[in-house]
């Protein structure tokens, strides 16, 4: 069964190589993960074998293959984040939300990922929640960023 | 813009939005209504002081604009009821100012502004604003009076050199795409700015995206292309945004499309956003993936000029690379060159971070020392500790040591070192960084973002990680650093692209300049800087503590016991090392030993 969504998606890039990518873009944005159910059907629309579209979607890492949770914590690793210590902030989060870095929490609510670096290198260390950016954490701190976050919802 | 009203723009870029700038714009627009207030309010990008966020610039009829710095929300009120109606100055939150010394005045007066010439004191989502500082003239000039032959030997003569890193003449890269043989030919802007520790390309693309556009036409019509593509970063969300308004006005205004401003040439552009691989910088790989498929690298040559995107003659230069373009064209070759030394001519943009005190965005004119940007620019190091190292051109590049600080930026004087210039990352080190752990990082990264594609990168990399975990986790050989060696060499030669080529520098150039410490992990198995967990044991000084009972209750597992008001003690069994008790105490009682 095609997703109606999905066809959509694919009209608005053309059904073309070129397309794939930011067709895949899209899904993720849309669903938060892209299923088998949809790599097959971009495949089909587009033309080309599935092993092709599923080596492109595993290989970009902004693109997931598993369900991730409703809200994506980012804990920027760069080097500026790492020699101010973000290696301890990504510990307590993982403490917190009781899961390593690249995983959900069972309630689907989080994913934590580590990134490269975000660019606010200023800011160093960088936690950045959905789409809220918090400079300057302190390991400690981290605690609160995962409660506020819980109080809001 | 008005000259006769009161203008406020609040720095908008990453750094500022990080510093909760939003919010501080969202109270003064509060402010300005509920006070009824007459001011023309915007915003602009970077200013560059990073460290001063969030900054909002105030300019007043008849006074030059003076810089607020550190004004969060809370400092609304009084800015807008002591500066704004009451048209006085809060003279300790002015960071910058022309009429007046201020304290940060040392982290502009060694800068040239080229590359940076509008970031901060333009609105970047108004073309207007680009057109009102000279924006377009350059593109304009070179459509009515100078030949496609004319433009590539002004850009050769300025000696520009790509900022990317690699530093191939622009020129000649131009003229190379130029002369290749076929209709369609493409421009592409490489903005997938990877490499951790380097923010440049954001900040110009989020402070002055026009000047990217203008560079891109420039170059399309130097060497006979009427498509462009930007290939930005994922993680750019705010750049990628404003080059999408950009690309839309300039479009409007004709100053992109078909036959732009009533000339023969035509040239238009489409933004690609990257999709999380940092590899993908690489040029090859960049185009694969515009292409649709896995952003892995291919041999060259055939090298883009000749064969590139979808395999026409393509020529690629980075974001900082095209942003000069424009004021060369307008100022001319010679007042370009005239900056900078023999080789490395004109400015390049740092991305000043670490544990300096003003860190920031920086442009400086070439061969200028290191040592002046870290101290005179950066204000020195952070808490009055030492310099140890400057991390530069990230992954690919290595740690220049605080002994060859007086090494000239350009282009042979770094290579000279080991290091690289790189994009522009300048990551200060302090002595409480370990040099083994920086090395241990910077592999992680490679290996974890090698494609895949060559066994000596993918294997290799691996390999050497694992050797930097062991002497970090105080499990250290002797031979290991022999070992590390001689896998360099092989990676640097069974590699394909720069990715593998330039992935052992960094543990190449601690081992070159700080081979004690590593030999201090593996013999002594002790971390100098103290900061290898494994050779570390946190400690509660007696004298200090007092008893609060702040770090038994920060402690995640429970390795602090003690008495209210009595000494607390530290199991060094049960400790995992996560620093949060150190993080937390007030009496400065925790320590590392």
């Amino acid at each position: 069964m095609s997703s109606v969504h999905v066809n959509r998606i694919i009209d608005r890039h053309g059904a073309e190589r070129a397309s794939l990518i930011p067709v895949l873009q899209d899904i993720q944005d849309d669903y938060n993960w892209i299923s088998e159910p949809h790599l097959r059907q971009v495949a089909d629309r587009l033309g080309l074998p599935l092993s092709e579209v599923y080596g492109v979607a595993s290989f970009y890492r902004a693109l997931s293959l598993e369900p991730r949770g409703k809200t994506l914590i980012r804990v920027c690793k760069g080097t500026a984040c790492h020699v101010r210590g973000a290696q301890l902030i990504q510990e307590e989060l993982e403490r917190q939300l009781g899961i390593q870095a690249g995983g959900t929490t069972e309630d689907m609510a989080y994913t934590l990922e580590v990134v490269n670096c975000v660019g606010a290198c200023g800011m160093a260390p960088v936690v950045i929640v959905g789409d809220k950016y918090f400079p300057g954490v302190k390991p400690h701190r981290a605690k609160k960023l995962v409660q506020t976050e819980r109080d809001e919802e | 813009m008005d000259e006769q009203r009161i203008r406020i723009s609040v720095g908008l870029g990453a750094c500022g939005i990080a510093a909760g700038a939003r919010k501080t714009l969202a109270s003064i627009e509060e402010g300005i209504a509920s006070r009824g207030l007459d001011v023309e309010l915007g915003i602009s990008g970077c200013m560059g002081m990073c460290y001063r966020e969030p900054l909002v610039e105030i300019a007043r009829p008849g006074k030059p604009p003076e810089v607020y710095m550190e004004l969060s929300a809370d400092r609304v009120p009084r800015f807008l009821d002591e500066v704004v109606a009451g048209g006085g100055e809060i003279e300790e939150w002015i960071g910058r100012a022309e009429d007046r010394d201020c304290p940060d005045d040392g982290f502009f007066s060694k800068q040239k502004r080229i590359v940076l010439r509008n970031a901060g004191r333009i609105n970047p989502e108004r073309l207007e604003d680009y057109l009102a500082v000279g924006g377009y003239r350059a593109l304009g000039k070179v459509l009515a009076e100078m030949s496609r032959e004319q433009v590539i030997e002004e850009i050769k003569a300025s000696g520009l050199r790509g900022r990317g890193g690699a530093g191939f003449p622009t020129g000649l890269k131009w003229g190379f795409a130029a002369k290749a043989a076929g209709d369609v030919k493409y421009i592409i802007c490489n903005a997938d700015e990877g490499d951790p520790g380097a923010f440049m390309d954001r900040s110009v693309l989020e402070s002055d995206p026009h000047a990217v556009l203008e560079g891109m036409a420039i170059a399309g019509y130097a060497v006979g292309s009427s498509q462009g593509y930007i290939y930005c970063r994922a993680e750019y969300p705010i750049a990628i945004r404003r080059l999408g308004i950009a690309i839309a006005q300039a479009a409007e205004a004709g100053w992109l499309g078909d036959r732009i401003q009533g000339s023969e040439f035509s040239f238009h552009i489409k933004i690609k956003e990257g999709a999380g691989a940092f590899v993908c910088g690489e040029e090859t790989a960049l185009m694969a993936s515009i292409e649709g498929r896995r952003g892995m690298p291919r041999l060259r040559p055939p090298f883009p000029a000749n064969e590139g995107l979808w395999k026409k003659p393509t020529n690629i230069n980075n974001v900082e690379t095209l942003a000069n373009v424009p004021w060369i064209i307008v100022n001319g070759a010679a007042a370009y060159a005239a900056l900078g030394t023999e080789s490395s001519k004109g400015t390049k943009v740092f991305a000043l971070a670490g544990k300096v005190n003003r860190g920031g965005l920086v442009e400086v004119p070439m061969g200028i020392t290191i040592r002046e940007i870290v101290e005179d620019i950066g204000g020195g190091i952070k808490g009055g500790k030492k310099f140890k190292a400057a991390q530069m051109g990230g992954p690919s590049g290595g740690c220049i040591p605080a002994s060859l600080a007086d090494t000239p930026i350009d282009y042979e004087s770094l290579n000279k070192t080991g290091a690289i210039m790189g994009s522009g990352g300048m990551v200060v080190i302090d002595d409480s960084t370990c040099m083994v752990d920086v090395a241990r990082f910077f592999l992680d990264f490679t290996q974890k973002e090698s494609c895949g594609k060559c066994t000596f990168c993918r294997v290799g990399t691996k390999r050497m990680l694992e050797i930097l975990e062991r002497i970090t986790a105080g499990e250290g050989k002797q031979g290991d650093i022999e070992l590390l060696e001689e896998l360099a060499a092989t990676i640097k030669r069974g590699s394909l692209c720069g990715l593998g080529q330039t992935a052992p520098n960094p543990v190449l150039t601690t081992i070159r300049y700080f081979r004690d410490e590593y030999e201090a992990h593996i013999k002594d198995k002790v971390c100098p800087a103290k900061a290898c967990r494994a050779l570390i044991t946190y400690v509660i000084i007696e004298e200090n503590c007092n008893g609060c009972g702040v770090c038994k209750r920060a402690c995640p597992v429970e390795a602090i016991s003690g008495e209210k008001k009595e000494l607390h003690v530290i199991d060094p069994d049960k400790c995992t090392r996560c620093g949060l008790c150190m993080d937390r105490c007030r009496q400065d009682a925790i320590r590392v030993v």
